[in-house]
């Protein structure tokens, strides 16, 4: 899209930045709305969008081809999403080139057969005001359910993902309709820097990046602490496997994130901010890198923001493939350009962080909240969520369950009500075993403990923590010993390696579980397993090795009955284990055609085609490809 | 373009930045992405450029794991092993990808076409299981799909899914 | 002067000190592996952890990397300090076996079980070597490598740097490379040797044959331990 550069000096010129941006998220033409984040990506929307725009441009059609980021909906990409003034905005899903042109050629109709759902309008939770689409054509679409009545979707508060799915993240102009830089301007024209840190401090808001520590108390000794210069940084190395919260955002609505970061370094007396997002995230870092290079033509980054005399700078400094990076004192050294070994605290960042200097580091989501407590208060955010827990959080629900995505919960919903009703319940008639939070540092819910509300407090005290964000459905044909196997393997692999309490703990609980797995391991072993998980937690240096026996704590407390069965009847009841399982072939229902046969590894499926096969288990490498390219349900797993 | 074989080694990529440690990483990671791994002559020139010993160059370069001191293979094949990825089949598809490229374990194959790497979270948990082939993503595999995808990239250079500008 | 508490008494010690250094200056034991003085701390090993702060909220913190701040409750041998060394040495002694100091660190504190596999590693990592060679020799000849359980002391691409001065500091300092006395005999991880043998000089020869140093075994089992000591001057005395 065409890209005007503007001065903004000016609360008027700021408006009307605000109102060219209007008139191309609410256009007086048809606009086909495409979202290209990541996970759109994979599942193919770049051929889609592609498509589009082959088709658009051989009709000659006026149509407004747009991209957008993600709006959550991820089991359901790629999503195409068509706006039709006045009409309701329609959202297609799983969307293939082949169906493009029937979309295309119903327009301005809808095709309900193709479609997911409608939106009759947008909240702005960071103006409090909601945008009508409908005038006159009716607000109703035959067949199809409104995104507010959607299970998935009418329990969810969008405040970090305002803009997700609704903008195109590459238009300023667009965020600044949707009440972008507004929140600066009234932090840098009638607030005062104190003001804003009590701001936030009123308001409850408690980090986002998992530990949860209350961001005002942090802005505070960041403000009081001496030395300078002083520094911002934005924490964007998500390495939970399983979370990719911060990606939206970035991709999404990479501007809610620098604006936050602007009102930080202002509240807080710094004037230089980085931005540290992991390399395994591409369009992240081009998208974020994008909107620092516009906002800096707009005079909303530079020497005299908004003509206020206020200086802030913002770099990308991009991880290079280490977890532990995602560790505030290791993600300093690496900007520095050093390996990412975290060193002890105190002294916090707070105190001594990037060269040395007083450092506020905080994760995307809370820079991305900021804006918001500014504009709406600090009393209307702690109106949210619970009394300890203030607010919203971001969560990835991923795993096992029917709606795959990225949601945005007032805090105090209740696991049970997250995994059921937002997420649909668990597929194919399985059921929910365990819900995973905090990702390697956290640990394993069980379904009994489901009417747990979220919040920082119950799920420390149920054994895990809140986390990233990272939230994993696990079903019945999850083994929990494996799980903490698994977890194991990557904190092993991801561990500095500096303390020996971490190094060599992680590795020899890695060593006790796999020999539990293996059907080799003893009652005593379990024993050994806490006495090394107490070792770990209480002498590593760092978060990383303290949190790194709660995956293992948490399955032993709540699962022991599936250790022993690995132990005491060398069984894998979720059979999943490789070397307590065995794959046979059902005489009765194998017929014969041989599918499995070509992709068996072992090449331990013999037999005569058209008649019948069998595994020679000596050969058997467990590999599972003929169970799943077998159509006759005759290969059984015992 | 240099080829994977005989790098031609412009010491410019190191010259061109600032002599501040905050490069350091950048450096490599520039390094990294021209010629697919870290020459030794180029460590050592950044090194003496930056005033830093060798040794602590060395350790960046062993420490974080984008970077890589030998040659790689071709096409990067990079199997997600996230935690939603696990539970859906993700060691499965690795095997099955080791399998088909002919590497032990991860690494390069033997006919350097391929890199096989594992990777803890690209964050499409919502499509799992994941696997990324260079620049592009491949969302809910089947371990009967692996071969096709590879394909695609046999005895091509570094091209995307739309393998016609060959 | 900060003012902190160490075991309940008050201490005094400079600005910037550590913890560890307190305890030092006022002769409390604090076991180490990868403290020298002279070179920076390092805290790696994790021996040297502390209880500090008031519980509820008190925590294990490594002496050697905690400063001493004004009105912090210091405790060296607490329950939970003491559950902690033994686990650590435990794994210590079955990671490196060999190592003299480690044994000795291991029955000083009467450890008498090792549940894990041996492992015979002859390095712990506590970096004295790479320290060592970075700020008293002013190399910087070998440093770390790798990550993990990858991670290694290397030499940059595996050939001895021109920086070398092939002065010896790193063999000097490592705490692995003095072998136990039972170096090669012994099948089990733990040695024990000094708990269960009397040392022979002093019974047969009616004289201690060490004038530097008493040997470890004897300092836990023979006539030069602490509770023996006062029965030796007693006895002296009489004569």
């Amino acid at each position: 899209m065409v890209e005007r550069v503007h001065h903004i000096t000016d609360l008027e010129e700021l408006e009307r930045v605000a109102i060219h941006g209007r008139t191309s998220l609410y256009p007086d033409r048809i606009k086909i709305l495409i979202g290209m984040a990541t996970c759109g990506r994979a599942a193919g929307a770049e051929e889609v969008l592609e498509k589009v725009r082959e088709v658009v441009a051989q009709k000659k059609l006026p149509y407004i081809v747009a991209e957008t980021g993600c709006i959550g909906w991820c089991s359901q990409e790629p999503l195409l999403d068509i706006w039709v003034p006045g009409r309701p905005r329609v959202t297609y899903g799983k969307v293939t080139p082949k169906q493009v042109p029937e979309i295309l050629a119903a327009l301005p109709e809808a095709k309900p057969k193709l479609a997911l759902a409608i939106m009759t309008g947008d909240d702005n939770p960071l103006t409090g005001k909601h945008a009508d689409y409908c005038n006159g054509h009716g607000s109703k679409v035959d067949g199809l359910p409104s995104y507010a009545e959607l299970p998935l979707f009418r329990r969810q508060l969008r405040i970090v993902m305002r803009n997700c799915g609704i903008l195109d993240p590459s238009s300023l102009e667009e965020y600044a309709a949707r009440g972008g830089y507004h929140a600066l301007w009234t932090a840098l024209w009638s607030r005062k820097p104190e003001e804003v840190v009590r701001e936030v401090t009123d308001s409850g808001l408690r980090g986002r990046g998992g530990a949860g520590f209350p961001t005002g108390r942090k802005w505070q000794a960041v403000r009081d602490a001496k030395g300078s210069p002083k520094y911002v940084i934005c924490n964007a190395d998500e390495g939970d496997p399983g979370a990719y919260m911060d990606r939206g955002v970035l991709e999404g609505d990479p501007h809610s994130v620098i604006e936050g970061m602007i009102i930080g370094g202002y509240a807080l007396g710094a004037h230089e901010g980085v931005i540290y997002v992991r390399e395994e995230y591409p369009l992240a870092v081009a998208r974020v890198t994008a909107a620092i290079h516009q906002a800096e033509r707009a005079d909303l980054l530079g020497d005299d923001i908004l003509g206020s005399g206020f200086a802030f700078h913002i770099e990308v400094a991009q991880g290079a493939g280490a977890f532990v990076c995602g560790e505030e004192t290791a993600l300093i050294a690496s900007i520095e350009g050093r390996v990412g070994e975290p060193r002890p605290r105190p002294p916090y960042p707070a105190e001594k962080g990037l060269w040395g200097k007083p450092t506020c580091i905080n994760n995307v989501e809370t820079w991305a909240t900021v804006p918001v407590i500014v504009s709406r208060g600090s009393a209307w955010f702690s109106g949210i969520g619970t009394e300890r827990s203030k607010g919203t959080k971001v969560f990835s629900l991923v795993g096992s369950v029917a709606n795959t995505a990225l949601i945005e919960v007032p805090m105090g919903t209740t696991l049970h009500d997250v995994v059921e009703e937002i997420g649909g319940g668990v597929p194919d008639g399985h059921k929910v075993k365990a819900v995973q939070t905090g990702g390697p540092s956290g640990g394993c819910i069980p379904a009994e403990k489901l009417d747990l509300p979220v919040d920082y407090e119950s799920l420390n005290a149920a054994g895990s923590i809140m986390g990233s964000g990272g939230m994993i459905v696990m079903d019945d044909q999850t083994c929990m010993v494996d799980i903490a196997k698994y977890f194991l393997d990557f904190l092993q692999d991801e561990s500095c390696g500096k303390c020996f309490s971490c190094r060599v703990g992680t590795q020899r609980m890695k060593e006790i579980v796999t020999r539990i797995s293996e059907g080799k391991g003893t009652e005593q072993d379990l024993d050994l397993l806490e006495d090394v998980a107490w070792m770990v937690s209480e002498t590593s240096l760092c978060g990383l090795g303290q949190s790194a026996p709660n995956p293992v704590l948490s399955t032993l407390r709540y699962f022991r009955g599936e250790y022993l069965a690995h132990i005491r009847d060398h069984k894998c009841p979720a059979k999943v284990c490789k070397e307590l399982i065995t794959y046979t072939i059902d005489p009765v229902t194998c017929n014969g055609c041989g599918a499995c046969v070509s992709l068996c590894t072992g090449q331990a499926v013999v037999g005569e085609k058209n008649k019948l096969y069998t595994i020679e288990q000596a050969r058997c490498t467990k590999c599972g490809a003929c169970l799943e390219s077998c159509k006759f349900d005759a290969v059984l797993v015992n | 373009m240099p080829t994977v074989e005989t790098p031609i080694l412009d010491e410019t990529i190191v010259d061109k930045y600032e002599e501040r440690r905050a490069n350091l990483v950048p450096i490599l990671q520039d390094i990294q992405a021209t010629y697919s791994y870290l020459p030794e002559e180029l460590l050592r020139r950044v090194s003496r450029k930056l005033h830093v010993s060798l040794s602590d160059v060395y350790q960046l370069a062993t420490f974080y794991r984008c970077f890589s001191l030998k040659p790689r293979g071709r096409h990067v094949v990079q199997v997600c092993l996230g935690t939603a990825c696990h539970v859906r089949g993700g060691p499965k598809i690795l095997d099955r990808v080791e399998t088909e490229t002919g590497t032990v374990g991860l690494g390069t194959s033997p006919d350097m076409e391929f890199v096989v790497e594992t990777v803890r979270c690209l964050g499409c948990c919502g499509l799992a299981p994941v696997m990324k082939v260079d620049r592009d993503v491949y969302a809910t595999l089947e371990q009967s799909k692996i071969k096709r995808v590879l394909n695609r990239y046999r005895k091509k250079r570094p091209a995307g899914k739309d393998a016609t500008d060959g | 002067m900060v003012r902190l508490t160490i075991n309940g008494s008050p201490v005094q010690v400079d600005e910037g000190s550590t913890v560890l250094e307190a305890a030092r200056l006022y002769g409390i034991p604090i076991p180490t592996l990868c403290h020298a003085d002279g070179l920076t701390p390092y805290g790696a090993c994790r021996l040297c952890v502390v209880e500090v702060g008031t519980a509820p909220k008190s925590r294990l913190a490594a002496s050697c990397t905690t400063r001493a701040t004004e009105g912090l409750m210091v405790r060296t041998d607490s329950a939970r300090v003491d559950r902690a060394r033994r686990l650590l040495l435990e794994m210590y002694v079955a990671t490196s076996p060999q190592s003299k100091r480690i044994q000795d660190l291991a029955s000083a504190m009467g450890m008498r079980e090792c549940r894990y596999e041996a492992k015979h590693e002859t390095c712990i990592q506590c970096g004295l070597c790479v320290r060592i060679c970075n700020e008293q020799m002013m190399a910087g000849a070998i440093g770390f490598s790798g990550r993990g359980t990858t991670r290694k002391v290397s030499r940059p691409f595996d050939q001895t740097a021109d920086v070398c001065r092939q002065c010896g500091a790193c063999l000097y300092v490592c705490p692995v490379s003095e072998l136990r006395c039972q170096a090669g005999s012994a099948d089990t991880a733990l040695c024990n040797g000094c708990l269960n043998f009397s040392p022979p000089c002093f019974d047969s020869y009616d004289d201690a044959m060490c004038f530097l140093e008493p040997c470890h075994a004897c300092e836990l089992a023979g006539p030069f331990r602490a509770d023996a000591r006062t029965k030796i001057r007693a006895a002296a005395t009489a004569r």
